[in-house]
Parts: structure tokens; C-alpha cells; sequence
């Protein structure tokens, strides 16, 4: 079995070996599929024929408030997402490239956060949101996510690599800090939001802990937490509809995922790996 | 000698605005952090003190407030079985997920970087998992141990077996649990595998080849020295994430049967949320910063011992 041509055997083999994972791997989701698209009836019986219907989906969305879930799951994204990448922009240029005392004291205590994450401490955190009235309320999901050491280390490690001689020529040219930021390093690190802003995307968008531990109100829960509601009280074991229910919250993500895959694969590998 | 382009400080003799040379950008760094300290101040490091503080006094009740108790908590937490159980359940979680997951995502890895047929859609079908919610994936898998209904049982049925509750008899269901897990993050792990795989340089493959090197020894003597360090960024973040997720335990089991698939951080929000406890949740607390904290330290010592191939 040498390097360069394996026996036809051996690479059968791995063939059969690969497919056979995948098949494993994509069933759980073909049969969801399956369960979704089919009137109850066929929910646990295979038939080649059974008739298709979107009607699993219309009873769940009517069953519970999905729209008024989607708009929350889609506020505390855009807002979790925008406001990570204006601050950790911010944040990271003052440490890339000022020199000031404390500096690297700073970082050290920003990494903290890499470890501990905010629902590790969510029963303190849940003392502050109701001490600040933020309980049940969007914003209380969102605060302890607004700005990320993540976020902060990976534009930090960005921004090293611009030349310091760019930023001299910007500020001869009269640019000021704010300035230089924004015409030099912001767009030096473009590939760099993008992969980081969809990583974060998919994270909050599957976000479930600390917004079930905060919320308690259809204005306010995301879709994991409406899901989870739905599927454990509204509606016994009807399969067919919490299937539909489940792909229904997961959609969106999914067709972006499909639509970008490349870029997704890219995107998890490179923010992750730097 | 100073640079001409160092702009850290102006030109003597002109005039210089109040902050102005090294001053001045010391104050500009300080506002530029100044959002993210605060909120980091507020969410992350004031709650983690607060959290040893808590853990040394009671929860208050009514109108008693909260006073020092020295170490009732971590008593009373070394007396509760059920944090044991936890405890037990979630090591017994990490050695039987991890090794799985990362050893599966590694083969994907492999197979996906060959010149196998389908390529792209077989990287897609590993990693599609990764993309959904937790909580969509319990409820998908929620359905296939569903006794007589679903697929597993099904399955069985075929075979003449008997229906069975995976997720209801306390000695199968945290191994239930544990296969949703392996599935939703084999192909998260792949993707890192995936683009250290894809900075080998291919001469070392020319080199081996040359040697006659079979497909094995070029595996064990090259590819995997090489992958060393992903390896070690992929464990430490498997670590962290099975003790940080919890998600499918509150679709699938609720922790139950019989505690039986009780994990840290869902026993921290029973404690938390469900009985209020603050003083042994914030005991807890404790105990889940030390475990991720050894986590965090063991990456440190390694990752600067560990051969760098750059």
C-alpha cells in the first residue's frame, strides 16, 4: 500500500468507510426532513409515495408566537454581532498599537473571560440584571455578550500585522486616531469581521442558557427558548408538528449555511485556529 | 535616535494641545477601551468576585439578609450526592465524548482532505450538525429514542427487538446523551483537522513517497506529529464545551432519570433557578471556574512546550 497509489482495494475501503459516516451523519436530519414534510400518518412509517404537505409547519406556526420569536432572535443577533465588532475593534486598536502602562494587565484580565464565560456566571449575573431592571427584557440578554475577549484577541492579532508605516502616511495626511482606525485597520481586517461576524452569528442565533434563565415572556424569549417551550408543553407528542417546529428555527441558519458553505467552513477554521 | 515617522510625540517647539506627546495617547487608548472594560468590569470580573464572596455567606431570605457562614456551603455541598453524581455523571460525559468526537472528527478530516468521490458533500454532511441549535438537535434525537415510535426502535423492531426507553432507564441515558453530543461536534472539530491538514507542505508527501513510505507510516511519523497542536486546541476546547453544554439535557432528560444524567452546569441552574439557592449555586460556581481554570492552565503549560512546526 504505497503513498501515492493506494490498492484499489484500500481506497474502496475508505470510500465505503467515508460515505457510510456521512450517511450516519445526515440521517438524523433526513428523517427530520422526511417527519416534517408528511401528514402525521407517516411520521414513523417510511412509504416512498406518501403525500407531501406543508401543513406541519402552518399548525406550528399557529400554535405559538414563532414570529414575534423570530424578531427577537434576529434583534439579539444584529445587536450581539454589531456591537462585538464596533467595540472589540475599538478595544483591540488601543492594544495592538498603543504603548501605556497596564497595558498588557488589561489584556491579561480581558482574556479571563475566554475561560469563564458569562453563564458560568449566570447567578450573579442574574442578581445584576434584576438589580438594573433588566430581567425579561432583550437588553438583559444581550449585555453580558456585548463585547467578547474572542473578539478582542483575533482583531488584536489582525491589526499587529498592518504596516506602522500605513498609519504614519494616514496621519500625515491628517487623519486622526478615529480616523487612521477606520481607513486603515478597519479595512486591513474585513476578511476578519466577516468570519468572526458569522461564527458569533450562528452562536447567538443557537444561543439557549442564560436567555431561558432571563426571560420568562413571549415579547422577550429568542426561538431556542420559545422551541423548547413549545416542544415540552404545547404539544404532547404530535412529531410530526415539533419536527416542523424544529427545522422552522433552525431554517434560516441552515440556508445561509448552505448558500455560504465554503466561507462558514472557512470562517469556524480561521476564527478559531488563529 | 529617534524616527522621523514616530508620531507618538510632536515636534519641539510647537504648540502642544493639553495631553498632547505620549500623554494624550495614553488617554485616546484608555477611551478606546473604556466600553469594553466597563462591561467586562460589570458581567465578567465583578461577578466572578462576587461569586467567592457569595460562597462563603447564606442566601438571604425575607428580610434576613445575607450574612458570612464560613465554609457551610462547601459542607454542605460535599454532603449533597446529588453534586457528587454530577460531578461523576459529567467526567464520565467528558472521557466518553471526547475521545469519540475527536477521534471521528479526525478520520473526517482525513477522508475529506483525499481525493474521495463526493467530496464536498460529504464535508458538508459531517458539518451540518454544527451549524443547527442544540436545542433543535435534542428534540430531533428526542424523537428517535421515543419507545416503539422511533427510529431506533423501529430499527430494532425489524430484528424482532423489544421496545426500549433509552432516555427513561438511568443505566442508558446518559450514554443516549452522549451520542447527540459526539454527533453535533465531530464535525466542529473536523474543520480545525480540515485546515491544519491543508498547511502540510505536499513535498514532505513527494519526500515520503520517494521513500516508499506506506500510507501508515506516513500518517504516524508525519501528518500526526504535525497536528499535534490542533489536537491540543481541539481537546481543551471539548473539555470546556462538555462542561458547557448543557442544552439537550434540558430537551431530552431534565436530568433525570433519577439524576442520571445530571451534568454541573444543569445542577448549578437547578440550584440557581429552580431552588434559589444562591449560596451553594454560588458554591458551585466555584467548583466549575476551578475545573475550567485547570482546563485553561494545562493548554498554557502545553502550548508552550508543544513542537511548533512554523
Amino acid at each position: 500500500m504505497s503513498l501515492e497509489r493506494p490498492s484499489p482495494f484500500a481506497a474502496v475501503l475508505e470510500t465505503a468507510l467515508a460515505w457510510a459516516l456521512g450517511a450516519l451523519w445526515l440521517a438524523p436530519l433526513l428523517y427530520a426532513v422526511w417527519t416534517a414534510f408528511h401528514p402525521p400518518d407517516f411520521a414513523t412509517r417510511f412509504d416512498l409515495f406518501a403525500p407531501l404537505t406543508l401543513d406541519n409547519f402552518r399548525r406550528a406556526w399557529e400554535a405559538a408566537p414563532f414570529a414575534r420569536y423570530f424578531l427577537n432572535t434576529v434583534a439579539i443577533v444584529a445587536i450581539v454581532v454589531f456591537a462585538q465588532i464596533v467595540l472589540g475593534t475599538l478595544a483591540a486598536f488601543a492594544l495592538a498599537r498603543f504603548t501605556f502602562r497596564g497595558r498588557d494587565l488589561v489584556f491579561a484580565l480581558i482574556l479571563l473571560q475566554l475561560m469563564i464565560a458569562p453563564e458560568i456566571l449566570a447567578v450573579a449575573n442574574y442578581r445584576t440584571m434584576r438589580a438594573i431592571g433588566a430581567v425579561d427584557t432583550i437588553w438583559g440578554i444581550v449585555l453580558p455578550y456585548l463585547t467578547s475577549a474572542f473578539g478582542i484577541f483575533l482583531l488584536r492579532q489582525t491589526f499587529r500585522t498592518v504596516p506602522q508605516d500605513l498609519e504614519d502616511a494616514a496621519r500625515i495626511e491628517g487623519c486622526g486616531t478615529l480616523g487612521v482606525l477606520w481607513r486603515v485597520y478597519v479595512p486591513a481586517a474585513r476578511a476578519v469581521y466577516l468570519a468572526y461576524g458569522l461564527v458569533q452569528a450562528s452562536w447567538h442565533w443557537n444561543n439557549f442558557l442564560w436567555p431561558l434563565i432571563i426571560t420568562n415572556s413571549v415579547e422577550t424569549r429568542p426561538l431556542t427558548v420559545g422551541l423548547s417551550v413549545f416542544a415540552s408543553v404545547d404539544q404532547g407528542i404530535d412529531w410530526s408538528v415539533i419536527t416542523a417546529a424544529t427545522l422552522m428555527t433552525s431554517g434560516p441558519l441552515l440556508v445561509a449555511f448552505l448558500v455560504f458553505q465554503r466561507r462558514f467552513v472557512q470562517s469556524f477554521a480561521s476564527a478559531g485556529l488563529r | 535616535m529617534r524616527s522621523p515617522t514616530r508620531l507618538d510625540e510632536p515636534p519641539r517647539g510647537r504648540f502642544r494641545w493639553p495631553f498632547a506627546g505620549s500623554g494624550r495617547r495614553t488617554v485616546e487608548a484608555w477611551l478606546l477601551l473604556l466600553p469594553s472594560i466597563v462591561l467586562f468590569a460589570a458581567f465578567t470580573h465583578v461577578p466572578f468576585l462576587r461569586t467567592f464572596v457569595d460562597a462563603f455567606h447564606s442566601t438571604p431570605k425575607g428580610r434576613r439578609p445575607s450574612h458570612f457562614v464560613g465554609l457551610d456551603n462547601w459542607v454542605d455541598l460535599a454532603h449533597d450526592p446529588i453534586f457528587w453524581k454530577a460531578l461523576t455523571n459529567n467526567t464520565l460525559y467528558a472521557l466518553g465524548t471526547i475521545p469519540l468526537a475527536v477521534g471521528l472528527a479526525l478520520a473526517m478530516a482525513l477522508f475529506v482532505n483525499g481525493r474521495i468521490p463526493g467530496r464536498a458533500a460529504l464535508r458538508m454532511a459531517y458539518f451540518t450538525p454544527t451549524v443547527l441549535p442544540m436545542i433543535a438537535v435534542a428534540n430531533i434525537w428526542l424523537f428517535f429514542y421515543t419507545p416503539d415510535y422511533g427510529l431506533f426502535d423501529q430499527i430494532g423492531g425489524l430484528f424482532g427487538l423489544a421496545a426500549t426507553n433509552r432516555l427513561g432507564d438511568p443505566s442508558t441515558a446518559l450514554i443516549a446523551v452522549m451520542a447527540v453530543a459526539v454527533w453535533k461536534e465531530a464535525g466542529f472539530f473536523m474543520i480545525f483537522y480540515l485546515a491544519a491538514l491543508q498547511q502540510i507542505p505536499p513535498d514532505l508527501r513527494e519526500a515520503a513517497a520517494i521513500e516508499g513510505a506506506s500510507r501508515f507510516t506516513f500518517f504516524r511519523r508525519v501528518t500526526w506529529p504535525l497536528l499535534a497542536p490542533v489536537t491540543l486546541f481541539i481537546l481543551v476546547n471539548a473539555v470546556i464545551n462538555a462542561f458547557r453544554t448543557v442544552d439537550h439535557i434540558f430537551m431530552m432528560t431534565g436530568g433525570g432519570p433519577d439524576n442520571a444524567t445530571n451534568l454541573l452546569l444543569f445542577r448549578l441552574y437547578e440550584l440557581g433557578f429552580k431552588f434559589w439557592d444562591q449560596a451553594q449555586a454560588s458554591a458551585l460556581t466555584v467548583v466549575l471556574i476551578v475545573v475550567l481554570a485547570s482546563v485553561a492552565l494545562v493548554q498554557f503549560v502545553f502550548a508552550g512546550r508543544k513542537v511548533h512546526y512554523r
